[in-house]
């Protein structure tokens, strides 16, 4: 426990340039976009007089040069103030937050999805790579790795709302329902069958590959032999010894692809019409709103690093020399 | 030449790289193919695949014929996708090579912002770029290319930095050429390989970002482009779903002959270095 905390310690001590370096790149993306925050603010309020735009641009710290402005615009973001949305006219921060449960419960489900199953099948295609069935299904996983979500979204569409009319095809949930509790959440999981194939189908047919390879390339090890020799078989070796430590790779692709998945929520989100941080990019960048645009990068930001972190405790678990795991 | 036929060896070499030279020849052939504007009205509107022989695949909302819209996308996508890759592996080359042989704090920077970069969602980081700069050809380019040069940054760097203590280095070093001279004329070359094996991971993304740009609306408006094409469809959906689906079906073998073709050069470069 220990050890956790400390790799926790240091991991968000180390986050933190990373974090600042982001801050900058949103920073010069603001100086590059026409007008600037005072502009946006106006626009939003109907407009104001000389006096009192200078009054504005001194308050928040933009009528010196870039230097002034970029320290100006870091200050307010430790205050955690990002902004002021043109498009919502609302505080950036507000908009973001709200959005932000939906795109996490979207992505949640979709990872879940894709390590239950991704892992799943790739032990039953590791377990006797080259077989029949190992062909079968890393052929379709590559196959499903190759379509666009947002393309496979439509298809279920097409198939389980239009035709079948099994689910629905868009919106978290429904529209002045009167339901609470148990029954809402129901409701909200309907609605998110198809999204959250969309998005975790690719990824689990690429941690099935992952799984497979890994497995593959473990059979040969000698632990693994001397394990067979030792008389060990059937699903003890298969799961104890090859697919455990053919899991890390995959945990650790689960980290690096947690940026991935967020952005392509931002097409799933829009295909399904699911309020999320996602959508939110799309409509940002639709209505020239680049505060909004911004405050979803940082979060998003923050999103990945925070998954990461998980990532890299979860690891410290599973990996047999790191745990008193009995495997390598 | 022996790398090519190792590659026309492996099954899915053969079959990636026929699937590709099918798609280079029907865009470089489209104008020939389906002269005209593709974005012109051909016939009547929401005409079903396979009835009237003059437009094999049918007509669009608005009339206009898929079949010749899917020939001159073909155009779009490669042109995009192969600019895209070219231009991350590009920046992605020179940044690993640059953070591996200089080391030190230009290395330490320079990894710290690919950190920063890979922190961000590539897809954000597009259409940031987009946001500010507007949607044209050249900038979709560069936009892609903004969010996929870390990873071949990455494996150059440490390519090179398994290179640069070798007796060549020093070699070069003793006849007085300079540190990036070294770095690109000698070091680099030999470090290539790995980063070729990643070329068609950056074209594959690449094709898929594109579509979803364009699907979103924030591709450019004067191409024909597969995305734009299953957006377009969207709208009848329920009455015409083959517009949605048709392009999207272009669009899954594209990708799937890119990641086949990317596995057999992989395995014939594998193969390749256990032999030398």
């Amino acid at each position: 426990m220990r050890r956790a905390g400390r790799l926790l310690a240091r991991r968000l001590f180390g986050a933190l340039p990373v974090l600042g370096l982001v801050a900058i790149g949103g920073f010069l993306l603001l100086e590059a976009a026409p007008g600037d925050a005072v502009d946006a603010y106006l626009a939003g309020i109907g407009g104001g007089d000389a006096a009192q735009v200078a009054a504005l641009r001194a308050e928040w710290g933009l009528d010196g040069g870039p230097l002034p402005r970029l320290a100006a615009y870091l200050g307010a973001l430790l205050r955690l103030d990002l902004g002021w949305s043109t498009a919502f006219e609302r505080p950036v921060l507000a908009v973001v937050l709200e959005r932000l449960p939906n795109t996490l419960l979207l992505m949640g489900m979709a990872t879940l999805l894709a390590l239950s199953l991704g892992s799943l099948l790739g032990i039953v295609c590791g377990a006797r790579p080259g077989s029949p069935r190992d062909r079968a299904l890393s052929l379709a996983a590559i196959a499903i790795y190759a379509m666009p979500g947002f393309w496979l979204g439509l298809v279920l569409i097409v198939g389980f709302s239009v035709r079948l009319r099994w689910l629905p095809s868009g919106g978290i949930e429904t529209v002045a329902s009167g339901l609470a509790g148990w029954d809402r959440a129901a409701d909200i999981a309907r609605h998110l069958v198809l999204p959250v194939a969309s998005l975790g189908l690719v990824y689990m047919a690429l941690y099935l590959r992952l799984m497979r390879d890994g497995m593959a390339e473990l059979w040969r090890q000698d632990f693994v032999r001397a394990a067979r020799a030792r008389g060990m078989a059937g699903p003890r070796l298969v799961l104890r010894h090859v697919a455990r430590n053919a899991l890390l790779p995959v945990v650790t692709m689960l980290g690096l692809q947690s940026a991935a998945m967020l952005g392509g929520s931002v097409v799933i989100e829009s295909v399904f019409a699911i309020p999320g941080l996602g959508r939110l990019a799309a409509e940002a960048v639709a209505r020239r709103d680049t505060p909004l645009l911004l405050g979803v990068m940082l979060l998003s930001a923050v999103v990945v690093i925070l998954v990461n972190l998980a990532v890299d405790l979860a690891y410290a678990l599973l990996d047999p020399r790191v745990g008193s795991g009995t495997g390598g | 030449m022996r790398v090519l036929r190792r590659i026309l060896a492996s099954g899915e070499g053969f079959s990636g790289l026929a699937m590709l030279a099918v798609l280079l020849a029907v865009a470089l052939a489209a104008p020939l193919l389906a002269p005209g504007d593709p974005l012109a009205i051909a016939g009547d509107p929401l005409l079903p695949p396979l009835q009237d022989m003059a437009h094999p695949l049918g007509t669009d909302r608005l009339g206009r014929d898929v079949l010749a819209a899917l020939l001159h996308g073909a155009r779009t996508t490669l042109l995009v996708a192969i600019g895209a890759a070219a231009a991350a592996l590009g920046i992605g080359i020179t940044v690993g090579t640059v953070a591996g042989f200089l080391g030190g704090w230009v290395d330490e920077v320079l990894m710290r912002i690919a950190e920063a970069f890979q922190t961000v969602p590539a897809f954000l980081l597009t259409l940031a770029l987009i946001s500010v700069t507007g949607p044209r050809v050249t900038t979709i380019v560069l936009g892609i290319a903004i969010g996929a040069w870390m990873q071949p940054a990455r494996i150059t760097r440490a390519e090179i930095l398994s290179l640069r203590e070798r007796d060549f280095v020093a070699a070069a070093r003793v006849i007085g050429m300079r540190p990036l001279e070294i770095a690109f004329r000698e070091v680099l070359p030999n470090a290539l390989t790995p980063v070729v094996s990643l070329a068609a991971v950056v074209v594959a993304a690449a094709v898929l970002i594109e579509a979803a740009l364009s699907f979103l609306g924030f591709g450019d408006p004067n191409r024909v482009t597969w995305g734009s094409m299953i957006a377009e469809g969207r709208t009848v959906l329920r009455r015409a779903p083959y517009l949605s689906i048709i392009p999207g079906i272009a669009l899954v073998l594209t990708v799937l002959a890119v990641h086949l073709a990317g596995r057999g050069v992989a395995h014939a470069l594998r193969s390749r270095r256990v032999v030398a």
